[in-house]
C-alpha cells in the first residue's frame, strides 16, 4: 500500500480533489480521516470517563451500556481510553510524517538540484538507511534514544526519511529541466529562490500522496513499537500500549485488545483508501486500470 | 550479466560498510556507561577503568569503530551482557525460527496471492474482483499484532483448534539439525513431530503472511490487467487462441516479472513483521531476541542482530536484482 507515487508535476488543485473524491472508497477514506481528526481534537468531550480513572469495583467488566468497550484490569473505561488513543496516533502521524517530510524533502531537493558529489553522498546515505528493514532501523534508533512515545515517533520519522528523499530527488530531476526553471536561471534568480519558489511547489504533489499513504503505516508502526514496550509507556492510553495490556488478558477479557486494534485498523483503512485514490488519480496507468 | 552482478556486489560492500557505521555509532550514543552496565552498580572506579581499557572504550571513537569492523568481519561481535555467550551465537540460534516463519509466510503469500490476483483480473469490476479488492485492502490495513491476537483468541482460545503460542509442545523435543522445527521434524522422520511443528507454525505464518498476501494479490491483479492490454495479447485473441492459453501463455508470463520482484522485496516487511509476530506467539526468534536485548540494554546482541538482519536483507535484495536480470532478457543484454 505504500509504493511510491509516479512522477508528476501537477499541483493538487481543488478540482483535482473533486475528481479524487468521486469514487466511494475515497469518500469513505476521507470520512474516516475526518472522524479520526475530530475524535483526537474533541476526545475530552466525547469520552464518557477520564481515561486514567480507576474503578476497582468494575475491573475487567464486560462491554455494557455503562462501559460499551468494557473496562481493563484497573477498572478504566476502555471506550474513553480508545478515544484518547486517537491523540497519540495523530501525534505520531504529525511528528513522524512531518519529520520525514521535512528531512526527506530537503535531502531530495538538495541532492536533485545540486547533483554531483552532494547527490552521490546523500543518495549513498539513503541507500544505507534503506538497507535496514523498516522496524529494525526503528528498533536501533529507539535503542539509542531510549523507549518512549516521542522517541518512537522520531525513530519512525527517521525510518521514512529516505523514501521521501528518493521521491523528491526524482521529482526535482524532472522539474529542473523545465523551461520555467531555465528561464529563472537566465534572469539571474539565485539558487535558493529557484529551489523554494519554482522547484519545490512543482514537485510536491506526489510527496503529499506518499504522506497520505504512509500516515496509515506510521499509525501501525508507532503502535507496534508501543506494543513491544518501546513506545508509549503505561498508563498512557496509546493504542499499541492498550493492545499490549490486552495481550495479558486476551483469553479472559477479549475486549481490552479487540477495540484498540479495531481502532487502528479503521484509521489505517481510512488513510489507505484516501491514499489509494490520490495515487490512482496521479498515475494515469493505474487510472486506466481502475476506471 | 556479469557486469551487472559485479556492479551490484561493489555497491553491496559500500552499503554494508555504511550499515556497520550506522549500527556502531547509533549504539555508541546509548544513554549510560557500558562498563557500568557490564559490572553493575557496585563496581569500583578501578574495575570500571579496567573494563573500559579491556573493551577499548578509552580509545578514540574511530579506533573503536575500526576495531569493531575488524572483529565483525571475523564474526566476533562481543559477548552478550545477559547470558555471557558470544552475541553472534545468540543471533544464529534464534535466526532459524525467524527464517522458518518468514519462509512459511512468503510461501503462503505466493500460493494464495498469485492465483487470487490472477483470477480477479479476469473480470475486473466483477463480484469476485470486488470481493478480492475489499479483502486485500483490509488485509493491507490490519495491524499484524492485532490480527495475531484475534487469531489466537479465536483458534486457540475459543475453538481450541491450535496452540496459543510457543514453538513445540512441552516435553516434545525435536533433535536440532537446522534449528527450523518443521525441517528438523521431517529429518527425524517422526510423523508426530512433523504434525506438532506444523500446528505451531500455522497461526504465526498466516498472521505474518496476511499483509504480503494482500500486496502480492493486488500486484498480480494490476500487472495482469496491464499485460492484458498489450498488443500481442490482442493478436493472440484475434488469431482465435483459446482464452485459457491467452491468459496462461501471454498474460500471466508477462505479468510475473514484476510480481517476482515484489515477492523478493517483501523480505523487509516480513522481517519487520516477524518481530511483532514472534512477540505475540512467544517464538524464540531473532525479532524477539532484538526486542528483549534492547529492553535489557544488551547492546552487543542488538549490534550483532542488526548487522546480521541488515546483511540478510541486503543479500536478498541483491538476489532479487540479479534474478530480475536473469528473467528479463532486456536487462540481461544491457
Amino acid at each position: 500500500m505504500s509504493d511510491e507515487a509516479g512522477i508528476v508535476t501537477v499541483p493538487l488543485a481543488p478540482s483535482a480533489l473533486r475528481t479524487v473524491l468521486r469514487g466511494w472508497p475515497a469518500r469513505v477514506g476521507l470520512l474516516i480521516t475526518i472522524v479520526f481528526l475530530l475524535l483526537a481534537l474533541l476526545a475530552p468531550l466525547v469520552a464518557p470517563y477520564d481515561p486514567f480513572d480507576q474503578d476497582f469495583s468494575a475491573t475487567l467488566a464486560v462491554p455494557s451500556w455503562a462501559h460499551p468497550f468494557g473496562t481493563d484490569g484497573y477498572g478504566r473505561d476502555m471506550l474513553s481510553r480508545v478515544c484518547f488513543g486517537t491523540r497519540s496516533a495523530l501525534a505520531a502521524v504529525l511528528v513522524a510524517v512531518g519529520l520525514a517530510l521535512a528531512a526527506g524533502t530537503t535531502m531530495g531537493l538538495v541532492a536533485g538540484f545540486f547533483g554531483g558529489h552532494t547527490d552521490d553522498a546523500l543518495m549513498r546515505l539513503v541507500d544505507v538507511m534503506l538497507a535496514f528493514p523498516y522496524l529494525l532501523l526503528a528498533l536501533i534508533i529507539v535503542a539509542a534514544l531510549g523507549p518512549g512515545l516521542t522517541n518512537s515517533m522520531i525513530a519512525i520519522g527517521i525510518v521514512y526519511t529516505p523514501r521521501y528523499a528518493r521521491l523528491m530527488r526524482s521529482q526535482v530531476l524532472a522539474v529542473r529541466t523545465t523551461d520555467y526553471v531555465s528561464a529563472a536561471i537566465c534572469v539571474g534568480a539565485n539558487e535558493l529562490r529557484i529551489m523554494l519558489r519554482h522547484v519545490l511547489p512543482n514537485s510536491f504533489s506526489p510527496i503529499l500522496v506518499m504522506a497520505t499513504l504512509q500516515s496509515g503505516s506510521v499509525v501501525v508502526e508507532t503502535a507496534g513499537l508501543s506494543f513491544l514496550g518501546l513506545g508509549a509507556q503505561p498508563p498512557s492510553p496509546d493504542w499499541g500500549a492498550l493492545l499490549a495490556d490486552g495481550q495479558s488478558f486476551f483469553l479472559s477479557a477479549w475486549w481490552i485488545a479487540t477495540f484498540p486494534g479495531l481502532a487502528i485498523f479503521v484509521v489505517v483503512l481510512g488513510f489507505n483508501l484516501l491514499g489509494d485514490a490520490l495515487r490512482d488519480y496521479y498515475d494515469p496507468r493505474r487510472r486506466k486500470l481502475v476506471g | 550479466m556479469r557486469g551487472l552482478a559485479s556492479n551490484r556486489i561493489a555497491q553491496l560492500v559500500i552499503v554494508l560498510v555504511g550499515v556497520s557505521m550506522v549500527v556502531f555509532f547509533t549504539m555508541r550514543v546509548l544513554p549510560g556507561d557500558v562498563a557500568q552496565l557490564l559490572l553493575g552498580e557496585r563496581a569500583t572506579a578501578e574495575d570500571l577503568a579496567r573494563i573500559r581499557q579491556q573493551l577499548g572504550l578509552d580509545q578514540p571513537i574511530w579506533i573503536q569503530y575500526l576495531q569493531f569492523a575488524a572483529n565483525a568481519l571475523r564474526g566476533d561481535l562481543g559477548m552478550s551482557i545477559r547470558t555471557h555467550h558470544p552475541a553472534m551465537d545468540e543471533v544464529l540460534t534464534a535466526f532459524p525460527v525467524t527464517l522458518q516463519l518468514t519462509l512459511a509466510a512468503l510461501a503462503l503469500s505466493v500460493i494464495v496471492g498469485i492465483p487470487l490476483g490472477a483470477i480477479a483480473s479476469l473480470r475486473p469490476g466483477g463480484p469476485f474482483d470486488n470481493a478480492v479488492m475489499v479483502l486485500t485492502l483490509m488485509g493491507a490495513s490490519v495491524p499484524v499484532f492485532w490480527l495475531g491476537l484475534m487469531a489466537l483468541l479465536l483458534f486457540g482460545g475459543i475453538l481450541n483448534w491450535l496452540p496459543i503460542g510457543g514453538i513445540m509442545p512441552v516435553g516434545l523435543d525435536v533433535p536440532r539439525v537446522t534449528g527450523m522445527t518443521v525441517v528438523d521434524s521431517l529429518i527425524s522422520g517422526r510423523a508426530d513431530l512433523v504434525a506438532a511443528s506444523l500446528r505451531y507454525l500455522v497461526l504465526p505464518a498466516v498472521t505474518l503472511g496476511s499483509i504480503t498476501v494482500a500486496i502480492i494479490t493486488r500486484m498480480t491483479r494490476s500487472e495482469m490487467l496491464g499485460a492484458a492490454m498489450l498488443d500481442h495479447v490482442r493478436t493472440a485473441r484475434a488469431k482465435g487462441l483459446r482464452e485459457f492459453l491467452v491468459v496462461w501463455r501471454h498474460v500471466l508470463r508477462n505479468a510475473m516479472l514484476p510480481v517476482v520482484t515484489v515477492v523478493g522485496l517483501q523480505a523487509g516487511l516480513l522481517l519487520s513483521g516477524a518481530v511483532l509476530t514472534e512477540t505475540i506467539f512467544a517464538l524464540p526468534g531473532l525479532g524477539r531476541l532484538m526486542v528483549d536485548s534492547i529492553l535489557n540494554r544488551d547492546y552487543p546482541v542488538v549490534e550483532a542482530g542488526a548487522m546480521f538482519i541488515a546483511l540478510i536483507f541486503v543479500l536478498v535484495n541483491l538476489l532479487v536484482d540479479l534474478s530480475y536480470g536473469m528473467l528479463d532478457p532486456r536487462i540481461r543484454r544491457e
